[in-house]
């Protein structure tokens, strides 16, 4: 009898470890198959040269909306730019690798692509991963472009650029748009005090809000192992009669946060970032609750100049783009923009690659989704216009 | 009224975590293990009630109490695979394995599940309470919470009392070796224990996700954790215990957001611990057993 159970035990124990591991397993064998029809795909176009750009997000976890639109919009770019004949006879590749908002895990990724390889990057999609990838490109020499990477380290070494706005940018602008627009002078601030984005956003928030006549009545942070109780929070921010509350969080912690306040009679104008991206997107989540919302995004399916993007991006996975879907196909643009004007071709290694695209980037404009006539400057930082959205209807209104 | 809002609001944080901690304290006070596995009961108590309700559009009530069957039936099976063999083990050994049964959970949700977050519909139906014209509010959450809790702790002090299979479980737990002599059976008491328990995680489950409205693989285990740190602070082992120190963390957790520092709150919390198992190493109602040499 002991025998048995004992048996029993060690079966389950052996089931626990292919629970655990199998999760790796299949992204292996995913990434090895990626992999392998890549290699078949650059045989069968031996004529024309490939360049391959490796993409690196969430692809599943709590911030899958931005990977997947990540990998959606550059996977639309390089299918674009292929159908067009490609760039100097170079034609696009890409390959998405899940880091599932974790850094160690998006280094991980980045390894997977650069025996792939990969010739530049495009993310990571989240800071804190992005920060740490960094570091390794900048080691290897690699060019990296963040599509949405948008704490101030994502771009400190010198081959990083990103297309989003830095989070001191987003936090500044924030608080100049609410003070220019008069939306509110009293306003509350809940952020999360365990991640760079929000911190950085909120400091540069707090520290533009006197500028703008902005009275800052409540600043309440939460952390990562708190982010589902917001009670204590909200009644502060109330009972100090805020008007606006500002959200520099991610669309997760947001969706429940717009939960609480709605259970609490609690209906002030909610003002995010462009983390609040994806608030439409929670399962299960009654979106008539976000109703008013706005958020500081540098894209909207509404803008002409993004009809035609959003037309094909629908139509090819069947749903509507978001702001990290059109960063990503900036970032893909810049690196084929980067490549006509530098001349690298596909064969070089991807060091030599790194240093021509790295002297070409503040050379380069583009007309992109999310801004036109985007520059860079050396420090990798973008240059264009900030923009509001509203969500009226369900739906995201130019303001 | 803020203070009144925020002790509201702390009870019933606390009364989760009283409800939790019942589980570890039973559990500990009768087979005198660390069940780590208890938090992630209540995630699969939270999903069980999300696929009844939210993906096939049942009524609340058939969720919860699919979700009570679920959990009781997974909390036995957890004992008698994992467990009962390691009965005569070190404590070590229990423990360790514990920790694996409470991966093993959160894996396989992650199989089956994923983990991307759900936003959980609330199964309290009852609107919220305005008092003070409008200026307290109370929501139906808070309300049911605390009065489940209260109805928990009645019929559990009651049944342990009154009843016999309640008799024996007081029994088992001052010693094991001689109730067995009395004719008890050991293995069936501690496996109603574990029924109980995880019958009650259920039921927190369905409290947590509605006030916290928030679900993933991931939901157990910073509460489950909690509630354990309630359990040693009322004293292991002890029912009264656990509902005492799991509405004190709550409202020490909540008001020390709110007036010292919403980011500090787990770190007070923490150090009060330390310092109460310096002061009392037994918790606040916790007895005192002299080992006898």
């Amino acid at each position: 009898m002991k025998k048995l159970i004992s048996l029993g035990l060690a079966a389950a124990m052996a089931a626990s470890l292919t629970a655990c591991g199998s999760g790796n397993a299949s992204e292996t064998t995913a990434a090895g198959t990626a992999a392998a029809s890549a290699d078949n795909k650059t045989g069968d176009n031996s004529g024309a040269s490939t360049f391959k750009i490796g993409v690196i997000g969430p692809l599943t976890g709590p911030a899958a909306a931005y990977g997947i639109a990540v990998q959606n919009g550059a996977d639309l770019a390089v299918k674009e730019i292929n159908e067009a004949g490609g760039v100097n006879g170079i034609m696009f590749e890409s390959n998405a690798q899940d880091d599932e908002h974790d850094p160690q895990k998006s280094v991980n990724a980045y390894n997977t692509l650069k025996d792939w390889g990969a010739q530049a990057i495009v993310g990571s999609t989240t800071s804190d991963p992005c920060i740490a990838v960094a570091a390794e490109t900048s080691n290897d020499n690699m060019f990296q472009i963040t599509p949405s990477g948008s704490a101030v380290e994502c771009v400190a070494p010198e081959n990083v650029f990103r297309v989003c706005f830095a989070d001191p940018d987003q936090g500044t602008a924030s608080a100049v748009y609410i003070g220019e627009h008069k939306l509110a002078t009293k306003v509350a601030v809940i952020y999360d005090s365990s991640t760079t984005y929000s911190s950085g956003i909120r400091e540069a928030f707090v520290k533009e809000a006197g500028n703008q006549g902005l009275e800052i009545v409540a600043d309440e942070a939460f952390t990562a192992d708190n982010a589902t109780d917001f009670s204590v929070q909200l009644d502060k921010a109330k009972d100090a009669g805020a008007e606006l509350v500002f959200l520099p969080i991610y669309y997760q912690e947001a969706s429940v946060i717009l939960k609480q306040a709605h259970d609490k009679d609690f209906a002030p104008i909610f003002f995010g970032c462009d983390g609040m991206d994806g608030i439409l997107t929670v399962k299960n989540f009654d979106t008539s609750l976000a109703e008013g919302l706005m958020l500081l995004t540098p894209f909207s399916t509404t803008e002409d100049s993004s009809k035609a993007f959003t037309e094909a991006y629908v139509a090819a996975y069947g749903i509507e783009p978001n702001q990290f879907a059109a960063d990503s196909y900036d970032a893909v643009y810049a690196i084929k923009a980067a490549v006509e004007k530098s001349g690298v071709t596909a064969d070089m290694s991807y060091s030599d690659i790194c240093d021509g695209l790295k002297a070409a980037m503040p050379q380069i404009s583009i007309d992109g989704l999310t801004g036109a006539g985007m520059t860079w400057n050396a420090a990798g930082e973008p240059d264009k216009a900030p923009k509001a959205v509203k969500i009226v209807n369900g739906v995201y209104e130019m303001q | 009224m803020s203070f009144l809002s925020y002790l509201i609001n702390g009870i019933s944080l606390g009364s989760i975590y009283a409800i939790i901690a019942l589980g570890y304290t039973m559990v500990y006070g009768i087979a005198r293990m660390l069940n780590f596995a208890h938090g992630d009961i209540i995630m699969v108590g939270g999903f069980a009630i999300f696929t009844m309700v939210s993906t096939l559009g049942m009524a609340p009530m058939v969720g919860i109490i699919t979700a009570v069957f679920v959990c009781t039936l997974l909390g036995v099976t957890i004992e008698f695979v994992a467990y009962r063999p390691l009965r005569g083990a070190s404590s070590l050994a229990v423990l360790i394995t514990a920790i694996g049964v409470s991966y093993l959970l959160q894996n396989l949700a992650l199989l089956i599940f994923g983990s991307n977050a759900r936003q959980f519909t609330s199964v309290v139906t009852i609107s919220s309470l305005k008092l003070a014209g409008g200026r307290l509010s109370i929501s139906g959450e808070t309300i049911v919470t605390i009065a489940v809790c209260i109805v928990i702790m009645i019929a559990l002090t009651a049944f342990i009392n009154k009843t016999r299979i309640g008799q024996a479980m007081l029994a088992v737990s001052e010693d094991k070796g001689a109730a067995a002599l009395m004719g008890i059976n050991v293995n069936r008491t501690i496996a109603v224990t574990f029924a109980i328990g995880s019958a009650l995680a259920a039921v927190a489950g369905a409290l947590l996700c509605s006030t916290y409205p928030s679900l993933t693989p991931y939901t157990g285990s910073m509460p489950g954790i909690k509630a354990f740190v309630a359990a040693v602070f009322g004293g292991i082992g002890s029912i009264p215990g656990a509902l005492l120190g799991g509405i004190i963390l709550g409202v020490v957790e909540n008001l020390s957001k709110a007036y010292i520092s919403s980011q500090l709150s787990d770190a007070i919390v923490f150090s009060m611990l330390i310092v109460i198992l310096l002061v009392r190493p037994t918790g606040i109602l916790g007895k005192k057993i002299n080992e006898k040499v």
